[in-house]
């Protein structure tokens, strides 16, 4: 009896025993601009101008951009730089034969990349937010640039104009754990030369696009969540009323 | 003998004819009565039998999800991931259908886990209610068969490695396992050609079967009775019509309480597909969200939560493993052989069967990975069984000895654990409590025969205990 209590006991600990957190840069906190119009149409600007060239988002069609305030005409004059008609869905002209070519890869689709990239470690959103903001110089690799969220990334730092050029500073530290070894420890980013956004600047204009990532993953995610309320407050209703109803029923039950 | 029809009054209501009509050659009210109209039930159900009602309301919410979502859903390997983006975004209320589908997904594992644990509770599987149990236990299978055959089609990362892990699995199979698993798949890896039959299997082989099993399930309830918290018979007590003292018909009193039941359950089902529909990464994986590719191994494969208890078992079972397995069977033949009294023949079956696995095991023998796939499926098959392992004298955990409800408690913490191992990664430490589990998980059915008559029993009441409300 003793025993199995114990038994019991011990078992209950296993979920915090089991949770080891995954080593990784740890992600900074997205700002929330869901529902911030004026940031979803600044991001789709900034994802047009600097994404669209290379990644599609092959979900999304540019009307779609109705939903975050735009106009039609205004989608068709600010947005559509080649010729595309508006209903049309957000393709890249570069040819992915060309893509291998160039970068070592194929660039990813974006439609639902902030739904692709969540984990523990934070929200989709969260990890593009410190990725797009973690870019450093390194000349060992093919395209000068290097990343701390994604390590050797195949794409080069698009924004530098905007953020300007860093470096990354590493210091060799003993492993404290192991004698032999040594960590390659990241001691923070060195100016190379200004950008023409401040670093507040820069990070608003990122958290904008985020936020546009964010939406394009899930275009009806605020009509379902504006849905779901008036939804759940029916149901309980209606389970109030059926609570209500089968106890008349069972009061006749003895 | 000639057809006679039941002559009504010409000014009988003109619905009473058209019934009398159809009942004239069709048992309709029949079976309506028999089914569920005049279906007497026990009238001390608790929270625990709303299960079974609730696990018919997501089939069919699956079924009529499924009839829209295959209407524009594309089964071709270059086309079915944007396909499902097209109806989260182009079909109209196409997420909402989605959402509903994949949630009811979960949903359905949630409600028949609970529904399983209230038979297991309760006794409801004893006699005479044995093929009910099968029945169940056969739905089981069919839905993670259905399951896993859905969970390809969306054709992200998740649905293409985690097809591939488990149908590979075959492949552990001696002989004929590798071509089996080709078989399976019409293709070396997972192709297009697999997403076209497992497409098949689960908009219509599976359903068809899952259906069927659902009726049988249905008709053997409602032949035998149903079971109650106090594991009586209510059938042993009759009142002067004939029914049942502790019964009440099904309809209005179980109508109303499963109405109520199901508007509860609608709420919190809502509370997720509106807003949380990917349960953080539970009901909808973040990996897929990136489309299939087969050139590209993700670093954590993970089947979903539903699985996870016995995929555990299977990964906790590693070459040294098999040596703690070896001696527990060694030492599960001795127990047989000296505390139960089978006949002689039956005991040195189990003897020879039990030094072959031994064998089996043996370093150079079979490989880890085989033996893994056995306990993963014997752990699932183990519980058809329960039945006839099962051999306490009473039903229902109310009137066992209550070091008994700690052996269960501990079962479920164990399943629990078990299911949250599988979805983490693996590690040393994971794996040793995987193991421990596994051990305890499969203890608890094969040393039933033993613990479950152990113990001083509680006195079952002639009537069930009821409170009226």
């Amino acid at each position: 009896m003793k025993l199995l209590k114990k038994l019991i006991a011990t078992l209950a600990f296993v979920p915090a025993m089991v949770m080891a957190n995954e080593g990784g840069f740890p992600l900074d906190h997205a700002p929330d601009r869901s529902t911030d119009m004026a940031a979803l149409q600044n991001g789709a600007k900034l994802f047009v101008n600097y994404c669209l060239n290379c990644h599609s988002a092959s979900a999304m069609r540019y009307n779609r951009l109705r939903d975050i305030g735009l106009t039609e005409d205004q989608i068709r004059t600010n947005l559509l730089f080649t010729g595309e008609k508006v209903g049309d869905l957000m393709k890249t002209t570069m040819a992915p034969k060309d893509a291998k070519a160039w970068f070592g890869a194929v660039p990813p689709d974006l439609s639902v990349i902030a739904r692709a990239k969540a984990s523990e470690a934070g929200s989709g959103a969260d990890w593009i937010y410190t990725y797009l903001r973690t870019y450093y110089k390194d000349e060992s690799r093919p395209t000068g640039w290097n990343n701390m969220v994604f390590p050797n990334v195949g794409m080069p730092h698009v924004l530098w104009q905007l953020q300007g050029v860093r470096t990354a500073k590493f210091v060799e530290e003993k492993d404290p754990h192991d004698e032999s070894k040594t960590i390659h420890k990241f001691e923070g980013f060195e100016k190379v030369s200004d950008g023409t956004l401040t670093k507040a600047e820069y990070d608003n204009a990122v958290g904008d696009l985020v936020a546009y990532l964010q939406w394009m993953g899930e275009p009806a995610q605020s009509t379902r969540k504006r849905l779901g309320a008036i939804v759940v407050i029916f149901m309980a209703f209606l389970a109030t009323l059926a609570w209500r109803l089968n106890a008349s029923y069972w009061k006749e039950v003895k | 003998m000639a057809f006679v029809e039941k002559k009504l009054p010409a000014d009988a209501p003109v619905v009473d004819k058209a019934l009398n009509w159809v009942d004239s050659r069709f048992p309709l009210t029949k079976l309506w009565n028999d089914q569920w109209g005049k279906y007497y039930a026990p009238k001390n159900f608790n929270f625990w039998y709303i299960f079974g009602s609730l696990a018919m309301l997501v089939l069919v919410i699956q079924i009529v999800t499924g009839i829209f979502l295959v209407m524009h859903y594309k089964p071709d390997a270059t086309l079915a991931f944007a396909s499902v983006e097209y109806i989260m975004r182009d079909v109209p209320w196409g997420w909402l259908v989605r959402y509903m589908h994949s949630t009811g997904a979960s949903a359905f594992f949630i409600v028949v886990y609970l529904h399983m644990a209230r038979a297991f509770m309760y006794g409801s599987y004893r006699k005479p209610r044995e093929l009910i149990w099968l029945f169940g236990f056969a739905i089981f299978l069919c839905l993670m068969a259905e399951a896993f055959f859905g969970y390809l089609l969306p054709w992200g990362q998740m649905s293409y490695w985690g097809a591939q892990v488990i149908v590979n699995l075959f492949g552990a199979i001696p002989f004929i396992g590798p071509d089996l698993s080709l078989w399976i798949r019409g293709d070396y890896v997972v192709s297009d050609a697999t997403l076209n039959r497992f497409f098949s299997f689960h908009v219509i082989a599976i359903p068809l079967v899952l259906l069927g099993l659902v009726m049988a399930h249905l008709i053997a309830l409602h032949e035998v009775g149903s079971n109650n918290p106090d594991g009586i018979e209510i059938k042993e007590n009759l009142g002067p019509d004939g029914h049942p003292l502790d019964g009440v018909p099904s309809h209005p009193y179980y109508t109303f309480h499963d109405i109520f039941g199901v508007t509860v359950f609608l709420t919190l089902f809502s509370a997720v597909i509106f807003f949380a529909p990917e349960m953080g990464g539970y009901f909808l994986e973040y990996n897929n969200f990136i489309p299939a590719d087969s050139l590209k191994t993700p670093p954590h494969i993970a089947p979903t939560w539903y699985f996870t208890p016995f995929y555990s078992i299977l990964r906790a079972t590693t070459s040294e493993f098999l040596f703690v397995i070896q001696a527990g069977i060694a030492a599960y033949v001795g127990l047989i052989f000296l505390t139960t009294k089978l006949p002689q023949m039956i005991k040195f079956a189990i003897a020879g069967a039990a030094l072959l696995a031994i064998a089996g095991m043996m370093p150079g023998a079979l490989d880890a990975k085989f033996w893994g796939v056995v306990l993963f499926g014997g752990s699932v098959v183990i519980l058809a069984f329960l039945p006839w392992i099962d051999l306490s004298p009473v039903k229902s955990i109310r009137y066992r000895p209550d070091w008994h409800k700690l052996v269960y408690i501990v079962f479920a913490i164990t399943f629990v654990t078990l299911g949250y191992l599988g979805v983490q990664p693996p590690s040393p430490i994971r794996e040793r409590i995987s193991q421990v589990c596994a051990i305890i998980y499969f203890s608890f059915f094969l040393l039933m025969p033993w613990w479950s008559a152990m113990g001083t029993f509680k006195p079952v009441p002639k009537r069930v205990t009821f409170t009226p409300h």
